[in-house]
């Protein structure tokens, strides 16, 4: 959702995400709509400044939020507090799932179809009865039947099997009450810790502010996804706002806030190893898809928006390799590099420590501080043969070979490293010109002011130029490996003395023009799968739709008299769309549910939709439209005039999750990889069956209820810092505000241990340890979980050796463990030992 | 630890100073009856005082660069050099506020300590050395290519072609723009064969 | 929604070739215009801690970072307001029980303080040098130029605001951005205040909009609410007939380290004079007493 359309909620709850601190701006929204009524709800381990605005702090135990999900799903559903005429018209509530299926709930914490031997699941019997449902990206084909693609194709015949008087016993609807039976305000209080009449509160605020005439939104950040559950926590706010018709509709949804400036963008368009640009996905070794045909036959759904997919992929394929992609070489679909697996920052880490990967760039990202195992990043660097650092200072990473805790310990020194080491000046933003965007899809143009200091260039500017130079050491090559290298296109203006190359070319490209004669798309509705068209990302058609018309910076917000959805404020991906599904904020005729949250309606008349924003469904398409059944129906004409949810191969949300997810089609409760204590909800089943685990001598993990390592450890960030703390660390303005590493501790604990604020203290892990002052605190309670006093810990990870404000590095403590969906790592929830004193420090190194 | 630098403090000659102040103090002519608010109190400095915006010669619409928020800023520059930063008013998103980080990127962009000039460590050497940006791009790039041609693998023993190097990695993005992302994967994904390109969204 | 001032629509290329004129009416809601009285009002329950407001001073300003260690007094690193700290954010944990919350901060209190430009000034009272005046906007401000380092002034301030800076040895103090004003531009610390908790314009207009907000928030059961330095409030006791900069606490005055009932040291002399010929007359009755009874 819009940042700005919080303000419109009449319930907001913050979720893995301590708002005020981290996203202040944003929090703007949130106090806007709290002095309009709206019901502000904090559920969060640390009692933070969030907290202290909210009228309800839910204070649970790190890693429990999906028993404490679980419990307001059961709440609605017993209590039949849903917005049934929404969920049963928009949502998979009504749809019947294959008979063989079995819920967490009966299974003893697992779905039928697991796999013990390959710790995975296979995914038949979460299946649509006599189909299978395709997921946009669909990385699930690996474990699954032989059939599984052609069973998709059944998605084209006839949608799936409903009952929408929800008795049938295998229906979504029934499914969810059996998934979630245990999950009642006892189970919740003694799982999260939260007192019941705490939990019962927010239940009742979130019941009482949804519905036809309001509307509730969930705001989460990392405090989410740093899990091995992570994927789905998310999923189960999904599942709520979905029973509760909080999407697509003014002030209802769920607003992730993103910790970067671009880091939305650097998905979208991504650096990331599994995707492309677009979220097409990346081509897989493992799969069968050696071919081009081969990988638009498993990858294309046949019904819904994605339909379109073979569109944005040969339009990629031709703005990356230009003349060298044609329709006689598969448009240079084998020049590119095939994954093998998950190459992602966990197993990076892995593979730079065996020594697999020799040469690593850095541009902007130190994770020395940031990365997981902060002690095993170090090792890795020491064994690569060159490190490129591109950033503003010399940062942990780039000095890991002289500095540091490894150093300081005598297990690395510069004349056993024999790495060689370049550190560039890189450019900041207002240096340079380009666009970011931001956390709801905001795609911003920002200019650039002056240049940077001395030797200091873009990434624009490095990788271009590398990549310029490499073209010419391989132009002569005639090995077939060479290829990719000659093929891809670097043909951007250069612009002044320091030959930077052209930002707004490159966005020209991204947004996609005609073949060859370069005539911008206004639309990707105007992209071709028979290389007619270039576009470097689908998804970004639409900011630079005609030759000079940059719409990414374009400044024209609304006036205050409305309508507020400030259109001509840059551009929101897709097809400068504010709300995605606002078709939802419709009934299925096409009539607001209320006045009050009105932003889509049919009008009868004019036969077309009207919206003060850019419409999310396709345009003139009447909510009175059926498919006919009685042949097949691909695309969008198997997609209805009353389902919004066009990106879904049903058209429908989806409550109950056939296809994409690696760990079960509904969020169940499991245990952090490392807790205290054995899982109150599922006994049988300790933790997520699929969680990415790396068992090694350098990575070792605590066993439940170690009595090593009794203390729940959380980790976060600051309002005064910024991630891995570099560029605020060294802001003395900044620094000043935090200018040491500290850890919060409860009172009752720290006074059972003898320290006092301000004392030094000791964390540690089976992982290592490190010392930090302590901050003596109400703010951290404690929590009674299954008969144990269970203590919390808190530590910021800014911290570093670098700059004015520094400390340990907190994430020597967390371990390499990560969510079997995205690979992201668990560092919000893991155990650690406590004591007071300090590190013995070899003399040397202590000053 | 280091500190920040002090203020440092305005010297002017003595003479000049008592000369300054004999026309500057106000207390004879308040005295004298004018009121507190008219020109009579003001010192010739408070009598010059214009904010420093006004000097601006171009000011630039940017996004602050630390959380997703995506807040505009305007950059004031005074012939060519950053003079300020601050809130964008017009935004829909921030309407001229910052938050801490937000309203010290001046200071982040204007940081003393940037560098400027790149350094070089060689293999187990105790120190940095100043290069020249132009040889380190050319050595770069040919550490690239012999690392590259060393671990590359066109297809696999099976006959899937693979295109790909699993000894080099690229790590960061989600700091930078969307043209110097596209970049990084066109160019070491799609040009050079890298699989490991990673950035910040799994931080 | 949002609303964004109407003037931005007068101002949309990304580029432009000069300042954005009275910008104060797009981020304040108010021209600035010489001949009115300006000032602050901070109203605590919107304040989320966040110091914006310190380091958006500071960059203005160019003042120092200064004592940069932790404090280990809640996330409260500045301490105090100081000739280098015009802004300080102040942070008052209190206990933390389940479901006794009340919504604004019942439990972590936070506070941005500032420099109050008293309506009168004890500390331009006290300047003998006439370095502290009244300006065309009816804010307090000490002239670099003039002032000559006496002191006079710092323990004139009951709210102990104004400081000698060791470096320069004059006093220094917050001057509501005076050079900022002059442009048309909304002080630093408050353009900045990202929920509006520091809230600048005509010191009339905000004492009637904390007026009506502290009768809203008592309406909604904020029971402590209260104002800090309008006329009749607390803060404005003691010769003080109000503060251009007030607030709005949700708690007594001393949990936020403001004095109860500050007042003017030239309120001060008549009394003081008064009671302390009695005391002589007194000592020396008893003396007489003493002496004339030893006799």
């Amino acid at each position: 959702m819009a940042q700005w359309d919080v303000a419109n909620s009449d319930c907001i709850i913050v979720m893995g995400s301590n708002m005020a601190e981290n996203h202040p701006i944003a929090f703007r929204f949130v106090l806007q709509a709290k002095e309009r009524g709206a019901t502000v709800i904090h559920v969060d381990p640390r009692f933070t400044r969030t907290s202290a605005l909210a009228d309800i702090h839910a204070p649970i135990r790190a890693g429990t939020d999906i028993a404490f999900l679980g419990g307001i799903i059961r709440h609605l559903l017993e209590n039949d507090l849903w917005f049934r005429d929404w969920a049963l018209a928009y949502t998979n509530i009504a749809e019947i799932i294959e008979p063989g299926f079995q819920d967490a709930g009966s299974g003893g914490g697992k779905f039928s179809g697991w796999n013990d031997e390959k710790r995975g699941y296979q995914f038949d019997t979460w299946q649509p009865e006599g189909m299978a449902m395709a997921s946009a990206i669909s990385e699930h084909y690996l474990n699954t039947a032989e059939n599984f693609s052609s069973m998709t194709h059944k998605l084209a015949e006839h949608p799936p099997p409903e009952d929408r008087s929800l008795r049938h016993p295998m229906c979504v609807y029934q499914i969810l009450k059996r998934q979630y039976a245990a999950y009642t305000p006892e189970m919740v209080a003694k799982t999260t810790g939260c007192p019941q009449e705490t939990f019962l509160k927010v239940c009742e605020a979130l019941a009482r502010n949804s519905g036809r005439e309001r509307t509730g939104a969930f705001c989460y950040a990392v405090g989410w996804t740093h899990h091995s559950t992570g994927v789905q926590m998310i999923r189960a706010a999904a599942l709520i706002q979905g029973l509760l018709g909080n999407v697509g509709r003014p002030g209802g949804g769920i607003l992730a806030l993103r910790g970067h400036t671009s880091i939305q963008g650097s998905t979208d368009i991504p650096t990331l190893y599994n995707l492309m640009p677009g979220y097409i996905p990346h081509p897989n070794a493992q799969k069968p898809e050696t071919s081009l045909k081969d990988y638009l036959e498993h990858e294309t759904v046949p019904t819904g928006w994605w339909h379109n997919f073979p569109k944005y992929i040969v339009s990629l394929l031709k703005a990356w390799y230009g003349d060298a992609a044609t329709g006689q070489n598969e448009f240079g679909f084998q020049l590119l590099p095939k994954i093998m697996g998950d190459h992602s920052q966990l197993p990076m880490t892995m593979a730079m420590a065996d020594g697999t990967i020799r040469g690593m760039f850095m541009l902007g990202q130190n994770p020395i501080i940031g990365g997981s195992n902060s002690d095993t990043v170090q090792r890795g660097l020491a064994k690569l043969e060159w490190l490129v650092v591109r950033d503003m200072v010399e940062t942990e990473t780039a000095s890991f070979w002289h500095k540091g805790r490894l150093v300081e310990r005598g297990e690395l020194s510069p004349d056993k490293v024999a790495t060689e080491v370049f550190l560039m000046p890189a450019e900041l933003g207002p240096e340079k010109e380009g666009t970011v965007t931001n956390t709801h899809r905001l795609v911003q143009w920002h200019d650039k002011a002056v240049d940077g200091p001395g030797d200091s260039r873009s990434e624009l500017w490095f990788v271009y130029h590398l990549g310029r130079r490499l073209k010419q050491l391989y132009a002569g090559s005639t090995d077939p490996q060479d290829a990719p290298i000659q093929a891809v296109t670097l043909d951007y203006r250069e612009k002044g003395a320091r030959r930077e190359p052209s930002a707004e070319d490159v966005l020209r490209e991204i947004n996609g023009y005609t073949w060859p004669d370069r005539k911008q798309v206004a639309a990707f509705t105007e992209l071709k799968d028979d290389g007619s068209t270039a576009c470097g990302c689908w998804l970004y058609s639409g900011a630079w739709p005609k030759q000079d018309h940059n719409q990414a910076r374009s400044r024209v917000p609304d006036p205050p008299q409305g309508p507020g959805t400030h259109l001509g404020w840059a551009f929101a991906w897709p097809a400068n769309r504010r709300t995605l599904y606002n078709r939802a904020s419709a009934d299925p005729e096409g009539k607001p549910w209320s006045e009050r949250k009105k932003l889509v309606w049919w009008d009868a008349e004019k036969k077309d939709w009207n919206s003060p924003d850019a419409l999310d469904f396709e345009p003139h398409k009447p909510p009175g439209y059926r498919p006919d059944w009685s042949h097949p129906n691909e695309g969008m004409d198997a997609i209805s005039g009353a389902n919004p949810f066009i990106m879904m191969a049903d058209g429908k949300a989806a409550l109950f999750v056939s296809s994409g997810l690696k760990d079960g089609p509904l969020p169940t409760h499991y245990e952090p990889v490392e807790s205290p204590v054995r899982n109150p909800v599922h006994p049988a089943t300790q933790t997520n069956p699929g969680a990415k685990t790396w068992g090694r001598p350098d990575n070792p993990l605590h066993e439940v209820g170690d009595p090593r390592f009794p203390h729940v450890l959380t980790t976060y960030r600051l309002t005064e810092h910024h991630s891995g703390g570099i560029p605020t660390r060294l802001v003395p303005h900044l620094a000043e505000l935090q200018p040491e590493g500290f850890a919060e501790i409860p009172p009752e604990l720290a006074s059972a241990l003898g320290i006092a604020n301000l004392d030094w203290v000791v964390l540690s892990t089976a992982r290592g340890e490190v010392e930090t002052r302590a901050l003596v605190t109400e703010r951290l309670r404690p929590f009674e979980i299954a008969g144990r006093r269970i203590h919390q810990i808190g530590m910021p990870w800014h911290f570093g050796w670098v700059g004015y404000a520094t400390g340990d590095i907190a994430n020597a403590l967390t371990a390499v463990v990560g969510d079997p969906n995205t690979s992201m790592h668990e560092n919000k929830a893991l155990t650690c030992a406590l004591r007071k004193g300090r590190i013995p420090r070899p003399p040397e190194a202590a000053e | 630890m280091s500190r920040p630098p002090s203020r440092r403090t305005m010297r002017r000659p003595l003479a000049r100073r008592i000369d300054d102040f004999l026309r500057d103090w106000s207390l004879p002519r308040q005295l004298a009856g004018q009121p507190h608010r008219s020109d009579a109190a003001r010192s010739t400095l408070s009598e010059g005082l214009r904010p420093r915006l006004e000097q601006a010669d171009t000011v630039s619409t940017t996004i602050c660069p630390y959380c997703a928020v995506g807040c505009a800023q305007l950059s004031y520059v005074k012939d060519g050099r950053l003079i300020h930063i601050e809130g964008d008013p017009r935004s829909p998103i921030n309407q001229g506020t910052l938050c801490p980080k937000g309203a010290a990127t001046f200071s982040l962009v204007n940081n003393p300590q940037r560098l400027s000039r790149v350094k070089w460590r060689a293999p187990y050497s105790d120190r940095w050395e100043e290069k020249p940006l132009d040889w380190a791009m050319e050595r770069i790039a040919q550490l690239v290519k012999r690392t590259r041609d060393e671990t590359f693998v066109h297809k696999l023993p099976n006959g899937t072609t693979v295109n790909h190097t699993m000894a080099i990695g690229s790590l960061g993005g989600a700091t930078l723009d969307n043209e110097e992302n596209y970049l990084i994967k066109k160019v070491f994904s799609a040009g050079l064969g890298l699989v490991w390109v990673e950035n910040q969204a799994r931080v | 929604m949002t609303e964004v001032h109407a003037r931005a629509q007068e101002h949309t290329p990304s580029e432009f070739n000069r300042m954005i004129p009275d910008e104060s009416e797009l981020t304040a809601g108010v021209r600035i215009e010489p001949g009115r009285s300006y000032g602050f009002f901070t109203d605590t329950t919107l304040c989320i801690g966040c110091k914006a407001c310190e380091v958006a001073c500071k960059e203005w300003n160019a003042l120092p970072a200064d004592d940069v260690r932790l404090s280990g007094m809640s996330y409260d690193n500045t301490r105090r307001l100081s000739s280098t700290t015009w802004r300080h954010v102040a942070f008052i944990e209190k206990e933390v029980r389940d479901n006794t919350q009340q919504a604004l901060q019942s439990s972590w209190l936070m506070m941005s303080d500032v420099c109050k430009h008293c309506s009168p000034a004890p500390c331009l009272e006290a300047c003998p040098t006439g370095a502290i005046f009244r300006t065309e906007f009816d804010t307090v401000v000490v002239q670099q130029d003039i002032c000559n380092g006496c002191g006079y002034c710092v323990p004139a301030c009951p709210f102990g605001v104004v400081a000698m800076d060791d470096n320069d040895g004059k006093a220094h103090k917050c001057t509501l951005c005076y050079d900022r004003m002059k442009g048309g531009l909304e002080p630093a610390c408050a353009k900045s205040c990202p929920t509006d908790s520091i809230q600048f314009g005509e010191v009339e207009a905000l004492q009637t909009r904390a007026e009506t907000r502290v009768q809203e928030l008592r309406d909604r059961g904020v029971a402590g609410a209260r104002l800090y330095g309008t006329p009749g409030a607390e803060g404005a006791t003691g010769g003080i007939r109000h503060l251009n900069a007030s607030f709005l606490l949700v708690d007594r005055p001393e949990v936020y380290n403001l004095p109860a009932a500050p007042s003017r040291p030239a309120e001060r002399i008549a009394p003081a004079l008064g009671s302390g010929l009695v005391a002589v007359a007194g000592l020396a009755l008893a003396a007489f007493a003493l002496l004339g009874r030893r006799r």
